[in-house]
């Protein structure tokens, strides 16, 4: 008899509105692809949670790594200038 | 020396109510107690799938059927929500199931007795769904996030578990003298397990210590207990139903109920295997998870099959 097998991993992203951005909601267990979406409709979609959803197998995701989030974010750090208010606006002007 | 500092960052951290993530370093102490805990709920969510499923080929009306598959449904969900936050801590499935059949890993004491008419299916929703409420939406504010996370969807879909049991108490309590007698002993028998899924006193758990430091457990088992008592108390007197403790009394002082003792004899021997239904529910889940390893396989075997013929082409 084989090895007991509850099928690979998957992460599940689900859409709530067409429109809005994919969300992670978790995962689920499945053989391949198409049972992995359905497998996550059951699981994360019973109550009209989602327009559509998103499968990815978890060992094909890249994840930066916490230690190292200090400097792997760096180089955002020292760069006001990529934000509006770090400009001077003349006085009075609108609509700016 | 370093494992100190990494330590005071983290117990930092969670002072700041930051959530601690799968891929953060964590004491294995922290990890050892969410694995536990996190695999406890997840095994009460499906093993709590049996003493409901024993009524659906026997629910009294159509309404009544859908409304009990679709809360099992939800269970399952439930189950599969905690797995899956259990997973990220770096467990497989296969050893949460096996520990779950070995009996290294318990669920809820609660779910090893029977139910035995349709009143105990008012009565476990109410009660024990209610019950399952109030510890979860504490949990919403647990440290670890997956299991944060697993909490606000789960609270988020539990309200109608415990709506329902209480609509087939009222229905049942204005009903006949016979339909309310059931109602009556359902919460009798119910009343005390319910009280016992909080777990043992602050002063006897073993576990309370760190998991409040660390924030895994927002509240402890007394205060949850307490908390339950007193919603419940009123909501059983608005359909006339009374709850099976004499010692029961509203104290004016502390704004909350003085209650009776929990026979804790009784419970500790269900905890320790001894309960009405401990084997029945196991190999039910056994049975269950073996005759379905044909599915897995084949499934599996087709998923083979298809990309190699993908690799082909």
């Amino acid at each position: 008899m084989s090895v007991d097998n509850q099928w690979p991993l998957w992460e599940v992203f689900i859409q709530s509105k067409t429109g809005l951005p994919y969300k992670h909601s978790g995962s689920v267990h499945a053989p391949d692809g198409e049972m992995a979406l359905q497998n996550a409709r059951d699981t994360y979609t019973r109550r009209m949670e989602g327009t559509s959803i998103w499968v990815v197998p978890t060992d094909a995701i890249v994840a930066s790594s916490p230690d190292d989030s200090g400097s792997f974010f760096d180089p955002s750090d020292d760069k006001a200038y990529r934000h509006p208010t770090f400009y001077v606006m003349p006085e009075g002007a609108k609509h700016i | 020396m370093e494992d100190v500092e990494r330590l005071e960052a983290f117990q930092a951290k969670i002072d700041r109510e930051e959530k601690i993530e799968p891929k953060d370093w964590m004491p294995a102490e922290y990890r050892k107690h969410l694995i536990r805990q996190i695999s406890q709920h997840a095994h009460s969510e499906v093993i709590g799938m049996q003493p409901e499923g024993n009524w659906i080929t026997r629910a009294p009306s159509l309404r009544a059927k859908v409304v009990l598959l679709a809360k099992i449904q939800d269970e399952a969900g439930h189950g599969l929500y905690l797995y899956c936050a259990a997973e990220t801590l770096g467990i497989s499935r296969e050893e949460l199931l096996e520990q779950l059949h070995s009996g290294k890993a318990k669920y809820s004491s609660i779910f090893n007795y029977p139910t035995l008419n349709w009143a105990d299916m008012g009565a476990v929703g109410w009660l024990v769904d209610g019950a399952a409420i109030v510890n979860q939406v504490s949990l919403q504010r647990t440290s670890f996030g997956p299991y944060s996370r697993g909490m606000v969807r789960i609270c988020k879909e539990e309200s109608f578990h415990q709506r329902q049991g209480y609509e087939i108490m009222a229905t049942m309590a204005k009903g006949t003298p016979e339909q309310k007698r059931m109602a009556q002993e359902a919460l009798d028998r119910i009343w005390w397990p319910a009280l016992g899924m909080f777990g043992p006193h602050d002063k006897d758990s073993p576990n309370t210590g760190n998991a409040m430091k660390w924030k895994i457990k927002r509240e402890t088992n007394d205060e949850l207990r307490q908390k339950f008592i007193d919603k419940t108390v009123q909501q059983a007197e608005v359909i006339g139903l009374t709850v099976p403790d004499p010692d029961m009394k509203w104290n004016e002082d502390k704004g909350q109920y003085d209650h009776g003792e929990i026979d804790w004899e009784e419970f500790m021997n269900v905890v320790r295997g001894k309960g009405p239904c401990n084997a029945q529910r196991l190999e039910h889940h056994k049975k269950a998870h073996d005759e379905g390893r044909w599915v897995r396989d084949a499934a599996t075997a087709y998923a083979k099959k298809q990309q190699s013929k993908k690799q082909v082409a």
